[in-house]
């Protein structure tokens, strides 16, 4: 095709302009109003507020979200790894077909399902309590900071273990035979000859998945509204109760931080490679 | 690892995969169900009829619901086919920066964000319309919309386009003829990601759409914190079906020769 160099440009135009107007543009508004006075100049009230509040709940959101991260990275590989080096045909392809349910489940919707499930009565408990595993007396409802992690674990690591299943399945077979035939075991075949080379896939997945998790508010609201709770409940909160953008854009600020010093960790190693 | 241990290991993935699923289906079929009792106490649709009855919030909200994803998928395909084509075909400044601009909103902590932009919308009475919702859910939708046009323009053959253009056919009509047809399965497929990715929202609605814009997602949340955990399931069970519908038909529209050049 003809191209002045002109056209591309122009056909672009109006979807990049999308993104300035209704993303870059409230995102520096965000940043500027973090650091406004009520009556406006510069302060770092809302910061001194937003941690005086919150400090408990910003080393809550960061204990859930790295654990989350943590088990998330762990039930990755090991469905990775069992669908890659797994013997038994019939059970991988057990595997295979179970792992992926809540994939494309909604946040809200997954949050429902827990909601029910890890209640004090609720279908988890009713089947300890039928096998004989607990007495009715004993059970306790994991609706707290526990069922945000297990709610962000069930319905993130499909993601990721799609991720890196499919990156272990695209590696050269002939190491891994090798490896056999010398008698490793599968287990040091997965963490010293599979983890290694599909370490960036792993990384990206779960820097996706701690992106995510910084911005859902459904899930904490509905599995634990109470105090201590995750950052984006406080936000919710200082704007649906008392008009506070200050504090609300400090906490905003703070999640951003954490989130590029996440990235950050990601870069250098990159780069280092 | 011994059929019993397999058997034990797979048994208990099983129940933590589907057994949140099953108890949201219990909780749908459910007429009854409290304490003591480990299931239903008595089953029936008394819910089911009171959620699909004619003109109820529920219909509402699916309708709101729907009439969003439509609007923002056309949106999301009016910015997105021009600009993948670009980026896919022309000459183009800053290529990798543009492409990875899209990416933005899906890189950042989002509350924050639609926290500002309702306060925006407020100033410009935006907020709590459906034109408002809708452009939130563009914004969010443009990576996948952007991402996989540009992909599917990629992949289509050059050699057809350039034949087209040696018959004597005008860019615009080789565009038409040639490129935007051929490009057309991964086109649909990003549409189907758009659609999804707003029927589900719920933070950028949260903010947005209230008071008078309900989505079934804001229906399900104010049901469930409201202890209407039937209608909470039922409004889940309905928000469930497009999900798992387009699991089953997307490889049918995104092809591997589509998917290796998404975001390259």
């Amino acid at each position: 095709m003809h191209d002045s160099g002109r056209l591309g440009p122009l056909l672009v135009a109006p979807a990049l302009l999308m993104v300035l107007a209704l993303f870059v543009y409230p995102l520096g508004y965000s940043l500027v109003t973090a650091f406004e006075a009520k009556g406006g100049g510069f302060t770092f009230g809302n910061f001194a507020k937003a941690f005086e509040f919150y400090s408990v709940d910003i080393g809550f959101t960061l204990v859930i979200i790295g654990l989350s991260t943590l088990l998330i990275a762990l039930a990755a590989i090991a469905i990775g790894g069992y669908l890659t080096l797994g013997e038994n045909p019939r059970a991988v392809a057990l595997l295979r077909w179970l792992y992926r349910w809540p994939l494309f489940i909604p946040f809200v919707v997954a949050a429902q399902c827990m909601r029910s499930f890890l209640a004090k009565n609720g279908l988890m408990n009713n089947t300890f309590v039928a096998l004989g595993i607990l007495e009715l007396d004993q059970t306790t409802g994991f609706l707290d900071w526990r069922g945000i992690v297990i709610t962000f674990v069930w319905k993130q690591t499909p993601f990721v273990a799609l991720l890196v299943a499919g990156a272990m399945a695209s590696l050269d077979r002939s190491t891994i035979e090798a490896a056999r035939n010398l008698g490793a075991s599968r287990l040091r075949i997965l963490f010293e000859i599979l983890v290694p080379q599909v370490m960036p896939t792993l990384v990206v997945g779960l820097i996706l998945s701690f992106v995510t998790m910084m911005s859902v508010l459904s899930v904490p609201l509905m599995i634990s509204g109470e105090s201590p709770t995750m950052m984006t409940v406080d936000m919710a909160f200082r704007i649906n109760n008392y008009g506070d953008y200050g504090t609300a854009n400090a906490l905003g600020f703070i999640s951003y931080l954490l989130t590029a010093a996440c990235a950050w960790v990601y870069l250098k190693r990159a780069v280092r490679q | 690892m011994t059929w019993l241990g397999r058997g034990i290991v797979l048994g208990l993935l099983a129940f933590i995969v589907l057994g949140p699923l099953a108890n949201l289906a219990l909780w749908a079929a459910a007429e009854q169900w409290y304490f003591p009792h480990k299931l239903p106490v008595s089953y029936g649709t008394k819910f089911w009829e009171q959620v699909f009855k004619p003109r109820g919030d529920a219909v509402t909200s699916l309708m709101t619901s729907i009439w969003i994803a439509l609007s923002t998928v056309a949106a999301c395909l009016v910015l997105a086919i021009p600009a993948g084509y670009a980026l896919a075909r022309l000459k183009l400044p800053w290529r990798t920066a543009i492409l990875l601009a899209f990416l933005l909103p899906q890189a950042f902590p989002s509350v924050a964000v639609y926290i500002n932009i309702a306060r925006i919308f407020y100033d410009i009475k935006l907020n709590g319309t459906m034109i408002g919702v809708i452009l939130v859910h563009t914004v969010h939708g443009l990576v996948f919309a952007v991402w996989i046009t540009a992909a599917a323009f990629a992949a289509v053959d050059r050699d057809l386009e350039l034949a087209a253009r040696n018959l004597g056919g005008s860019p615009l009509r080789t565009f038409f003829t040639v490129s935007l047809p051929l490009a057309a399965p991964g086109i649909m497929a990003s549409a189907i990601f758009v659609f999804l990715e707003s029927l589900d929202e719920f933070t950028g609605t949260f903010f947005v759409g209230v008071p008078d814009v309900i989505t079934l997602p804001l229906l399900m949340f104010t049901a469930s914190i409201a202890g209407n955990y039937q209608i909470a399931a039922i409004t889940a069970l309905v928000l469930l079906v497009p999900s798992v519908v387009f699991m089953l038909v997307i490889e049918r529209f995104l092809k591997a020769d589509v998917l290796s050049k998404v975001g390259a």
